[in-house]
């Protein structure tokens, strides 16, 4: 690794690294202090001192009728999230194999992805619900919110792709093809084992970006919300410690998903080096 | 790669491969950008929108005296964030490429800097509540140290709120690319330097800097994209009292005034186009990626 100061650590260290903790203290400090008031006691407000520890900011939330539809906000989210994971992980793969050629086409459609990162959320959330009803489609969150959802995720999952397909070796699917592999068995034995763990990264983006989507899918979903949406409607009208306990429960889902996606990939490049060594 | 084309359906793969990307950007992005575009140019009489080709909402954007204010606004917490964001993220990463030696411990700690890119802005955004309020951490604090006898009132709902969520919420787009930029630096260059008598002042300036440059453009785009196309924070961390254009537009859309939050719309995409475009005149991304 490259380093500017010699092995001592002069006080250049000492100063980056406390800037650096500042900031990861930064990051991560107003979350912690969100989840810890969410356990704030039922006479409690939204800031300290907490009065009391307890639950009730979370029974809250399920038995009182002020926060509208949250538990069928939440499946429809996970719903979302899991569909846009699957169809952003297959459709990604499959476009990052083809853009390893030029093909007629490729331009336009890269500008499209990469327009669609650029473009506000809201704008394009405006473009896909006048599209529909220029249609005569109704809006629905399983039709138009997914579509606008992907059009979230398939920029990231195809930018992934690119920097995995980067490291690639294609000579692997040489191999297998000259050994007489048929298409979709180099695709099935070798393509796809060999890119799984950034096919895991694309699946993460998939989900995480998908299930806290917020500016395209106001638009865009109908009539029943999504979680994040509800959430965003709290904000405004919550003045009560439930804000942050509904806020704890979906960034536990988050994190878990997270973990998940690290465990997986770390599961896969453990075993990876083992069957290096042991061969 | 090298394919065996000459086989038919060789040629045929990587259309039939990306036609489901295709089809979902066109119908997803291409048409609905196009929809909007249109849109700016239809009439609309108050009730409802019809088909024509008028320029009044343009003329009726340009002309109100608000929109060059709210554009002003907007690109004022735009430079604000980037700049933060950009001193920040040069530092962080900067600290993690060449001041952390272990690679393991390295990697650690950059992706503790993303794992929040996995969690809800929303969430992220309202947990600067309890700080920033009346009775807020800060206010005590301050007061507790005896800095101030009464409570500030401009933490939270001003602008002040706003800038600091957008640093707090987009910081590790910018450290995401300068880390990848400075990861690539060979390690040998430095070495020279250093053998050369060169200070690690000079080393920052003389090759650190110029070789990161890709990676603090492409930061660049991101925050300032996501600083313009934001409605939410400077909604609801101003209390309402701020506005930028895409918060306008937002108001426009809830009133069904379509073909007007159209128009506002198309003349921001302009904006972000020709920033982005000055960002790509500075830095030629491209052929920085392809090293």
């Amino acid at each position: 690794m490259a380093q500017i100061s010699n092995a001592k650590r002069g006080p250049a260290f000492y100063f980056l690294a406390a800037f650096f903790t500042l900031f990861v203290i930064f990051l991560y400090g107003p979350m912690l202090v969100i989840f810890l008031l969410s356990f704030q006691g039922s006479t409690g407000g939204l800031t300290f001192p907490m009065r009391g520890i307890s639950t009730h900011w979370f029974n809250d939330l399920w038995t009182s009728s002020r926060y509208g539809d949250l538990g069928g906000a939440f499946r429809r989210s996970l719903v979302l999230g899991c569909l846009s994971m699957l169809i952003t992980a297959i459709v990604c793969l499959f476009a990052g194999l083809a853009f390893r050629r030029r093909f007629w086409g490729s331009g336009p459609i890269f500008y499209l992805a990469i327009g669609s990162l650029v473009v506000p959320g809201i704008l394009l959330g405006l473009g896909i619900s006048q599209f529909f009803q220029l249609l005569g489609f109704k809006l629905n969150w399983w039709l138009s919110g997914l579509g606008a959802h992907l059009s979230w995720t398939m920029p990231f999952g195809l930018l992934i792709m690119f920097a995995v397909l980067n490291r690639f070796d294609a000579s692997w699917e040489e191999a297998a093809r000259d050994a007489g592999a048929r298409s979709w068995q180099v695709l099935a034995y070798v393509t796809v084992p060999i890119l799984f763990p950034g096919l895991i990264a694309v699946a993460l983006f998939g989900f995480t970006l998908s299930y806290d989507e917020m500016p395209r899918s106001l638009l865009t979903v109908g009539g029943k919300n999504t979680l994040p949406i509800e959430i965003s409607n709290m904000t405004t009208n919550v003045t009560t410690p439930a804000l942050y306990a509904i806020g704890t429960l979906t960034s536990v889902v988050s994190f878990v998903v997270i973990a998940l996606a690290f465990l997986a990939i770390a599961v896969i490049q453990k075993r990876r080096a083992r069957a290096r060594s042991g061969s | 790669m090298s394919d065996r084309s000459s086989a038919p359906g060789r040629l045929l793969t990587p259309y039939l491969q990306v036609a489901p990307l295709a089809f979902l950007m066109i119908t997803m992005v291409g048409i609905p950008l196009l929809t909007v575009v249109l849109l700016s140019f239809w009439e609309f009489d108050g009730i409802a929108v019809y088909p024509a080709f008028t320029f009044d909402n343009y003329a009726e954007v340009l002309q109100s005296p608000v929109t060059l204010k709210l554009f002003l606004a907007t690109l004022k917490y735009a430079l604000i964030t980037l700049v933060a964001t950009v001193i920040i993220g040069f530092t962080c990463s900067y600290f993690l490429v060449f001041y952390v030696r272990d690679l393991r411990i390295q990697i650690a700690l950059f992706l503790l800097c993303t794992i929040p890119f996995w969690t809800s802005n929303v969430i992220r955004m309202v947990s600067w509540i309890p700080f920033l309020g009346r009775e807020g951490l800060f206010n005590s604090a301050l007061i507790e140290l005896g800095i101030i006898d009464h409570p500030l009132d401009i933490l939270l709902y001003s602008d002040f709120a706003v800038v600091l969520t957008y640093i707090h919420l987009f910081t590790l787009f910018m450290i995401v690319p300068i880390f990848n930029s400075m990861a690539k630096i060979n390690p040998n260059l430095i070495e020279a330097a250093r053998d050369a008598g060169a200070s690690p002042f000079q080393i920052l300036r003389d090759i650190i800097i110029p070789l990161s440059k890709t990676g603090i453009a492409l930061g660049s785009i991101f925050v300032v994209t996501l600083v313009m196309g934001d409605f939410f924070v400077v909604r609801v961390m101003s209390g309402g009292q701020s506005a930028s254009v895409v918060s306008a537009m937002k108001n426009n859309i809830d009133q069904l005034y379509y073909p007007v939050a159209s128009a506002m719309a198309v003349l921001l995409v302009i904006v972000v186009l020709l920033m982005v475009t000055a960002i790509l005149r500075v830095v030629d991304i491209r052929s920085e990626l392809a090293r």
